[in-house]
């Protein structure tokens, strides 16, 4: 057995099992985020599959990626948003080496 | 009401792994033509090219074309039945001896021509000057390009395909091809893969932002074509472990407004021997119209074809997915 089963993606919904009116309220939520407002489709998958990196979860990544191509994005624009969320992330890291500056200036003469 | 046909590829049943087939999906509607607007004949399988998506198998060693009697019945009948278009596929259509006597022959009789030229037939010797043929018989090109850099293009269409095409729509542009108050110049969008096709306003913008700047080509219209799960893109989803994933894919995303605007609702297809099938994926799968209609194109009777029941199969999905899926690109905005 695998922690994370591919087949599992399309069983999202028995999620709603033990709370079906919680997950009915997710889906509702999910849902609308993704249609079209003042950021197309294409916009927002791009953003959903730069979070879904960020956030490491093999499902969203998944899902994301196909929904980028089926909303015309490619590779090398998909590489680009994924690069910029690393790089958000690698940049949150290393900002807080500021905290060690500080901790380091504090202690030293 | 007669089940949907069941198809095979290599003796292995497609859809095998659907929850539901087309015809449970459609409940108890019966689908029907409405007209023959279009005479769709594939004038055989032989192609310079072996795309990895063909629905017809083609390619550089097919010998199935349509010899001249059958292009003359095919005359006959848009003549005699007022059938306004003729719609010639392939295969590379222009590799048949007689392609070229179809086409002066349907234009003098004042149909309208659309040919779905590959771009790359041009570059095959005695075709150099098909251009100006085209240009000449004011026919209506469809070509396929599933994106606009080699890389892409070249994975699904062989290698040098997307050079070749290139050249291929220059020289459409300078005979007046896809060009203002120009003849009409579509292309094909379809995706390099076990997904559906975006939006087609939206990647026809891309394709002809890209194209003008890259390569200062333009066109018409960008038609989106979802790839069927027939033939050698079967075979390649079989391979590559997509296929359950792609038909579930085609399922889920089934649209019922997509019904209306089917193309099998207006046209006729028609093989390289002059068989009918409701429509060209039909035709490859072998499968013929309903029992008790015409069967050949020297039997046509527009009366009896006009509002016709289309026999379907789980293949059908392809073209009732997402935005839905025609000769003519999405039938449902």
């Amino acid at each position: 057995m695998h922690y994370y089963n591919e087949e599992d993606l399309s069983r999202f919904g028995d999620i709603a099992k033990y709370k079906p009116e919680l997950f009915e309220k997710f889906m509702a939520w999910y849902g609308a985020c993704q249609e079209e407002g003042e950021l197309t489709k294409r916009e927002k998958a791009l953003i959903g599959l730069a979070v879904a990196v960020t956030v490491q979860c093999p499902y969203c990544i998944d899902a994301f990626t196909n929904s980028c191509l089926e909303n015309g994005s490619n590779m090398e624009q998909m590489t680009e948003a994924m690069h910029l969320a690393s790089a958000i992330r690698g940049g949150a890291s290393l900002i807080h080496g500021i905290q060690s500056h500080n901790a380091h200036d504090k202690v030293s003469m | 009401m007669q089940a949907g046909v069941q198809i095979e590829r290599n003796g292995v049943r497609v859809l095998q792994s659907s929850p539901i087939s087309f015809q449970e999906k459609l409940g108890t509607a019966e689908l029907r033509s409405l007209s023959v607007e279009t005479l769709q004949v594939n004038v055989g399988k032989l192609c310079n090219q072996a795309c990895k998506h063909c629905h017809v198998d083609a390619s550089p060693t097919r010998t199935e074309i349509m010899p001249r009697e059958v292009v003359d019945a095919c005359l006959k009948v848009v003549r005699e039945f007022d059938i306004p278009t003729l719609d010639i596929t392939g295969g590379a259509p222009e590799l048949i001896p007689d392609f070229r006597y179809f086409v002066t022959e349907a234009r003098a009789s004042g149909r309208h021509v659309i040919v779905r030229h590959n771009l790359t037939v041009m570059h095959e010797t005695g075709q150099e000057d098909l251009p100006e043929f085209f240009a000449e018989n004011r026919v209506e090109i469809v070509s396929s390009l599933p994106y606009f850099n080699a890389a892409k293009t070249d994975s699904q269409r062989g290698t040098g395909v997307f050079d070749k095409s290139i050249d291929a729509l220059k020289r459409l542009n300078d005979v007046g091809f896809g060009v203002e108050n120009g003849l009409t110049l579509n292309l094909v969008y379809n995706p390099v893969g076990a997904f559906l096709p975006p939006d087609q306003a939206s990647i026809e913008a891309d394709f002809k932002r890209e194209l003008i700047a890259r390569y200062g080509i333009s066109f018409n219209n960008l038609f989106t074509i979802t790839n069927m799960p027939i033939a050698r893109f079967l075979d390649w989803l079989r391979r590559s472990g997509n296929e359950t994933h792609y038909m579930a894919k085609l399922v889920n995303a089934f649209n019922p407004a997509t019904i209306e605007g089917l193309m099998c609702r207006n046209l006729i297809s028609v093989d390289w021997t002059g068989r009918l099938s409701d429509c060209d994926f039909n035709q490859m799968l072998g499968i013929p119209l309903a029992n008790a209609l015409p069967q050949t194109i020297y039997d046509f009777d527009l009366e009896k074809l006009a509002a016709r029941r289309i026999v379907t199969a789980d293949h059908c999905f392809g073209c009732t997915a997402g935005a839905g899926s025609s000769c003519g690109g999405a039938v449902s905005v």
